[in-house]
Parts: C-alpha cells; sequence; structure tokens
C-alpha cells in the first residue's frame, strides 16, 4: 500500500493514502466492479460464463494487485456489503414462506432429496479431497461449500476449516454450479423444473439460483427454497458427518 | 420508513438467532436461525408484512453482489491454493457435479414414487 507504482505524482499520492486508509474505497470499487460486471453480463444476453461474481471479483483482484493493496485493506470497506449477507440468509424465510403451499404437496421428494444432497455434497467433498491428499484444513474447508456463504463459513469455522477459504471455495462451488447445471440436466434430459430447482439450490445456492431464475421462475422459486432448506441441513448433518467420516477413515 | 421497518425486522431476527445460538451452543449459525424464527412467525401471522417482503426482496435481488467481498478474500489464500490445488480443483469440479446429478435424479424418482395425484387408490398408507 506504502508506494503504488502508478502514482507518481506526490500530490496524487497523499490522496491515495488517505483513501486506502478509508474504508469509503473499498466499498466504492466493489459497487462499481459489480456494477461493470452486472452490465457486461447483461450485454452477452445472461450468458452463465459471464457470471457477474467471477467478472468483478477477478476486476477487483487485478485493481488490488496492481495497486499493490492488502485484502485487509480492501475488506475493510468491503465488509458492509459482506455484513448484509447475515440479514440476506434472516429474509431467505421469505421465499420459503411463500413458496410453502408447493412444498407442502412435494414435502417428502424434497425432504429425502435434501439430505442425499446434502450428505452426498459433504460426504463427497472431504472423500474426494482425502483420496486426492488435501491436507485435513482443505477437506474441513471444502466440506460446507454448496451451503451459502454465511452458513458455510460458520461451519467451517466449528469442523475445523479456514472460514475465509470457505468463502471463496462457496464462491467457485456456486459459479461451476450456475456454468454447468442447465447443460448437465440437458444431457441427463430432466425437464421438471422442480428437480432442477432443488438440485441446483443444494448443489450451487445462491448462485446457482440466480441462474435458476434465468431459466423460470418455477425452477428459481424451488432453488431458493432448497437453497435455504439445505443451509439448515448443512448446519445440522456436516458437523455429525464429519465425526463419522473421521472415525471411518 | 416501510423499507426501514423491514430491515430492522431481518436484523432483529438476526440478533436473535445469534444470541440464542451463543447462549444455548447451538450447532447451527445465528441467521439460519433467525431464518427459522423468522419462517415461524410468517406461518403464526399466515402473511408476509410488506416491509418485510420489500426489504427481503432488495436483498436477496441481489444475492451475487453479497458474495463479491468473500470472493476477492481468494487473493489472500493463493498460496494455500497454489499449494494444495489438484485436492481442491478436482474435490470441487466433481463434488459439485455430483451432488447436482444425483440430486436432480433423486427428486425425479422420489416425485414420480411419492408424489402421484391424489385419489389414485387408497393403498398409499397399506
Amino acid at each position: 500500500m506504502n508506494n503504488p507504482g502508478l502514482l507518481p505524482d506526490p500530490g496524487l499520492k497523499d490522496i491515495w493514502v488517505y483513501l486506502s486508509a478509508s474504508p469509503l474505497l473499498g466499498l466504492t470499487i466493489t459497487l462499481v466492479a459489480y456494477g461493470l460486471a452486472y452490465r457486461l453480463y447483461l450485454r452477452t444476453g445472461s450468458s452463465p460464463w459471464a457470471n457477474p461474481v467471477v467478472t468483478s471479483v477477478a476486476l477487483l483482484i487485478g485493481v488490488l494487485v496492481l495497486t499493490g493493496s492488502t485484502y485487509d485493506d480492501y475488506f475493510a470497506g468491503a465488509q458492509f456489503v459482506h455484513f448484509l449477507l447475515g440479514p440476506a440468509t434472516v429474509a431467505l424465510a421469505v421465499p420459503l414462506y411463500q413458496q410453502f403451499s408447493r412444498l407442502r404437496q412435494l414435502w417428502l421428494p424434497v425432504t429425502i432429496s435434501l439430505i442425499c444432497g446434502v450428505v452426498i455434497a459433504g460426504g463427497s467433498s472431504i472423500g474426494l479431497a482425502w483420496l486426492l491428499g488435501g491436507s485435513t484444513e482443505i477437506q474441513m474447508s471444502l466440506a460446507p461449500k454448496s451451503a451459502t456463504a454465511p452458513v458455510a463459513m460458520g461451519i467451517s469455522e466449528k469442523i475445523g476449516g479456514l472460514p475465509s477459504l470457505t468463502a471463496v471455495l462457496v464462491v467457485l462451488t456456486g459459479i461451476t454450479g450456475a456454468l454447468l447445471g442447465t447443460k448437465l440436466f440437458e444431457w441427463l434430459r430432466i425437464k421438471d423444473d422442480t428437480a432442477k430447482g432443488i438440485a441446483m439450490g443444494v448443489a450451487a445456492h445462491g448462485i446457482g439460483t440466480a441462474r435458476a431464475f434465468q431459466v423460470s421462475p418455477q425452477m428459481g422459486a424451488f432453488s431458493g427454497l432448497a437453497m435455504a432448506l439445505s443451509a439448515f441441513a448443512t448446519a445440522l448433518l456436516v458437523p455429525w458427518l464429519v465425526d463419522l467420516m473421521a472415525a471411518m477413515l | 420508513m416501510q423499507f426501514l421497518n423491514g430491515i430492522t425486522l431481518l436484523l432483529v431476527y438476526q440478533l436473535v438467532g445469534e444470541v440464542t445460538v451463543r447462549l444455548l451452543g447451538l450447532p447451527i449459525p445465528g441467521p439460519v436461525l433467525g431464518m427459522v424464527m423468522l419462517f415461524l412467525t410468517l406461518m403464526i401471522r399466515g402473511r408476509t408484512p410488506q416491509s418485510v417482503d420489500n426489504a427481503a426482496t432488495a436483498l436477496l435481488s441481489h444475492l451475487s453482489l453479497l458474495f463479491v467481498p468473500a470472493g476477492v478474500g481468494m487473493m489472500a489464500h493463493f498460496g494455500r491454493i497454489a499449494e494444495e490445488w489438484l485436492p481442491i480443483t478436482l474435490a470441487l469440479l466433481l463434488s459439485t457435479i455430483l451432488t447436482m446429478v444425483a440430486t436432480a435424479l433423486i427428486m425425479q424418482l422420489t416425485t414420480r414414487w411419492l408424489a402421484k395425484p391424489a385419489g389414485q387408490g387408497g393403498c398409499k398408507d397399506e
């Protein structure tokens, strides 16, 4: 942060020193980067390859590396955006409540798929990371990756992973699901929007849900529902699954 | 004012959730408990107040934005990711595909078996 090579003029440097020490800059560049990324996303006809999370993260990392800024400096401002993940999680109760009548007819299939999905997500990521020689820390950071970020970070901390690494893995998982989901369903000839939505929400949380809403409102609603329910199921099942697998492996 | 009421209510539920989780030593994150409590409240009231609906819609319509600061956190983990890139990449990719495919197939099968339209005979419970 002390010597940004791009700013030779001492006057500019003073402004930079002031700005980089205040949270204003981190917050503003986050919103600007997302605004640009979202515009690009709309420009490409909402292509999943132009996912606004990927583009804005890449843009921001580029800017931070070029200006020699640290993540801590950036996060001093960006935490105000990050903080909203908490109330957003609480807000999931609203779509959950609005979809509840549909859920009532499908509660048994949804419950079974959800429990299986959450156990497969947690179990396969621990198992695969273990098989491929990943450290315990990496296995635990990966375990809750399919749950929405604030939940996954909380679980990661409880089971001995690195919460901030988990946050990154959660985002990467969501992007993977959003990119591959619709293609996978095409290959498997799954046409039911209910099944597609549940799978998207369980495997790829909010980023997958954002993608699901582009396919159809019904797929989006069920994906949102699955995301909210699986956040709860992951919090209950994954710590237990970790104990079980630790006893087995 | 309405938006303010809505966001305040969401924060109150989150706060109550966080405090309850800590007091009782529950294994779930505070906001998740907050979500469950808000859901139960809505069930009991039988409708969503306009203020809560507005605040929730505003937050959830830009859910992607809220992930960006955490995503940028990747730069703090470049070393770790570079060291263990193979298990991380493969486990993440394969596990996500597996979860997505398995969940969709299980949901499709169980819907066919268990959620048949009513009036198909009374042998369901026997």
